[in-house]
């Protein structure tokens, strides 16, 4: 009973924070709405094998409530169900840079000396490399629809400025006063890094992965436009792809189906880095009293 | 990060003659930087070297393929013809080749492209990177001024409507990402309302103009640039408003500020004197770090509006596996970036004496 007492009252308290900034909770809204279409929509609305030929780049009407495309084709269909493999793609690759970005950050920063140079070091290195043609090049090696590959590919390579933050912030935090008194009650390394610095990190950690993951769409994106990662299923990447590469961009009538994945992208975007806001509000006590 | 420090007296006075001339010449905050760079640059372009020899689709076997298919010529010879037409030893171990590489590049011979045969490397980067340059500095230089301007407007006015307004604007460009942006463009402005003629634009200059200082190459080059600039300038733009209105509110808070209003100053001194001098401070360092990103995020802006850049290069290289120019376009990227990473350094020391070289990270 108590259990069960405790989680809805975390689920309620979490809620009432995320409410707290009112644009930030405009933008967790916009993200749940976007998981859920990409998710659970392609249920309701089913891909169409071919579409109706007699209706080529129709304006929206309550039939096809974005248009539809040069083969007849439901925008809207295509749209919710070309959401899901771009997504999947970039949590993966949210998942490395963050994992590769906290580890290694951590470590750098809480042991310092040798360790902390050569990360640095590495670090410096990796954010020379320019990243979106470096991907045009490994592009090369990924085969077709393998959506894992390109969120580790992605990840591989997101990861330097998150790291530098990370360990920013753990070299600021070790000389605090509460990490301090752990060290001098002997609590032993693990439960300073567990107990007393993570729980401080959080914020950090949780911004890096939804910053991670604008990253990884923006890299993925752009490869896809340009033509260099297979697919051949449709996604909204594919989409603008197929529009550009084949001169629909340039048909005036096929506005409604080049703007609805650009739209969709823009507003994951803008979703995601909104929703930072709120999640600030939630993982660090401190800003909660001030408002 | 490093704690010594050449140019300060404590440390060159009393350790001076206990250490010999080598030793403070490595300890030297210049001298460390200088070989980070330099292993930095040695590093990317090995990197680089390998990751090129080994995407699959390689174009010399290609062309021992089509010559033997087409031209019904023994494997041996067409690798001999190969060979020849490349300058190149296709037999050789690719350890050997990377050596090969490494001693002709350091001499600065980049070599010639794989593909438009007998032109040089270097001749296509500097036909094609003075585009880029220009292209991509305009765009920056106009959103740096502008964003400047419009951020300290919002520190000043803010929490009044025309900050929250500025405010949504800058959030919502830089989160969108460039290309997106220039579709966007091309769509409204070429296609939709035909604002533009996106057919004319394209390229970087009109077939027959002559590059000159005259009005008809000036106008011509902006009329072609005049897409990519204003999609750099619209993506960038919210950053600098955002930075620097965070900067100004931040240093209006100083105590210096305060003294200058008690002593009576004009506000259009202490704004321009005081604020905005300082305020700055930290966003020309920013914009020297990004002017070393140019040449890599014009890879994709470039493809889009097709304009002859080197990023637009770069994709043509990387689709067609002309290693060579691959190459030579990636170490140009690795320069870029290094060498505007060192400036933005020494700028920041420059334009801010409290912050010493090397005493803190």
């Amino acid at each position: 009973m108590n259990t069960i007492r405790n989680i809805v009252g975390w689920i309620g308290t979490t809620l009432r924070l995320l409410t707290y900034n009112k644009v930030g909770f405009i933008g967790f809204l916009g993200v749940l709405l976007i998981l859920l279409l990409s998710f659970l929509g392609p249920y309701i609305w089913p891909i169409q094998a071919v579409g109706n030929t007699g209706e080529i780049f129709e304006p929206p009407s309550a039939l096809h409530w974005l248009g539809t495309d040069d083969g007849g084709k439901d925008n809207w269909i295509q749209i919710v169900n070309g959401g899901k493999n771009v997504i999947y793609a970039s949590l993966i690759a949210a998942l490395v840079s963050t994992f590769i970005a906290v580890t290694f950050g951590a470590m750098a920063g809480f042991l310092g000396g040798w360790v902390d140079s050569i990360v640095v070091a590495i670090t410096d290195i990796f954010l020379t490399i320019p990243t979106i043609p470096l991907l045009a090049v490994l592009a090369s090696f990924i085969t077709l629809n393998n959506f894992t590959f390109l969120g580790l590919l992605l990840g591989v390579l997101g990861w330097p400025s998150l790291l530098r933050a990370v360990r920013a912030q753990t070299f600021s935090l070790k000389e605090r006063d509460f990490v301090e008194a752990a060290r001098a009650l002997d609590l032993g390394t693990s439960h300073i890094i567990f107990k007393e610095m993570l729980p401080n990190m959080m914020t950090y950690i949780v911004i890096s992965f939804a910053l991670g993951f604008t990253g990884a769409i923006y890299g993925q994106i752009g490869l896809i436009l340009l033509g260099l990662v297979p697919f051949d299923s449709s996604n909204w990447g594919v989409m603008i792809s197929w529009g550009w590469n084949h001169g629909a961009l340039f048909f005036k009538d096929s506005v409604w189906y080049i703007m609805s994945p650009i739209v969709a992208i823009a507003l994951l975007q803008l979703s995601v880095i909104t929703m930072t806001r709120s999640l600030e509000m939630v993982f660090n006590p401190r800003l909660r009293s001030g408002g | 990060m490093a704690t010594t420090l050449s140019t300060s007296p404590i440390s060159v006075f009393p350790l001076a003659k206990k250490q010999s001339w080598a030793r403070s010449f490595l300890n030297s905050y210049l001298a460390r930087k200088v070989l980070k760079t330099l292993f930095t640059v040695f590093v990317v372009t090995t990197l680089t070297f390998f990751l090129v020899h080994l995407l699959p689709g390689n174009p010399i076997e290609q062309m021992v393929n089509q010559l033997v298919t087409v031209q019904g010529i023994s494997p041996k010879d067409a690798r001999d013809q190969v060979a020849a037409l490349f300058a190149i030893d296709i037999n050789q171990p690719l350890y050997l080749q990377y050596f090969e590489y490494l001693g002709k590049t350091f001499r600065g011979d980049l070599g010639n492209s794989m593909l438009s045969q007998g032109t040089t490397v270097s001749s296509i980067i500097l036909k094609f990177l003075p585009w880029t340059i220009f292209s991509v500095g305009i765009g920056l230089l106009l959103s740096f001024t502008i964003g400047m301007g419009l951020g300290m407007l919002m520190a000043y006015r803010r929490d009044s409507w025309i900050d929250h307004v500025l405010t949504v604007f800058a959030s919502i460009f830089s989160s969108i990402p460039d290309y997106l942006i220039g579709l966007m463009l091309i769509v409204w402005l070429g296609i939709q309302w035909k604002l533009v003629p996106i057919g004319a634009m394209r390229g970087s200059l009109s077939p027959g103009v002559v590059p000159g200082l005259n009005w008809t190459f000036i106008s011509d080059a902006f009329f072609h640039g005049a897409l990519p600039i204003g999609t750099y300038f619209i993506t960038t733009i919210g950053r600098w408003m955002l930075s620097m209105k965070s900067s100004t509110i931040s240093t209006l808070g100083e105590d210096y500020v305060t003294v200058a209003r008690a002593r009576g100053l004009k506000d259009s001194r202490i704004t321009t004197a005081y604020v905005g001098r300082n305020a700055s401070l930290p966003l020309f360092t920013q914009l020297a770090i990004s002017i070393g990103f140019v040449v890599g995020g014009s890879f994709l802006i470039e493809t889009i509006f097709v304009y002859q850049g080197i990023g637009a290069s770069l994709g043509g290289a990387i689709a067609r596996r002309d290693y060579t120019l691959m190459q030579g376009i990636f170490l140009v990227i690795t320069l870029s970036v290094v060498f505007a990473n060192f400036f933005a350094d020494l700028l920041y020391s420059w334009i801010d004496p409290r912050i010493k070289l090397g005493s803190q990270s």
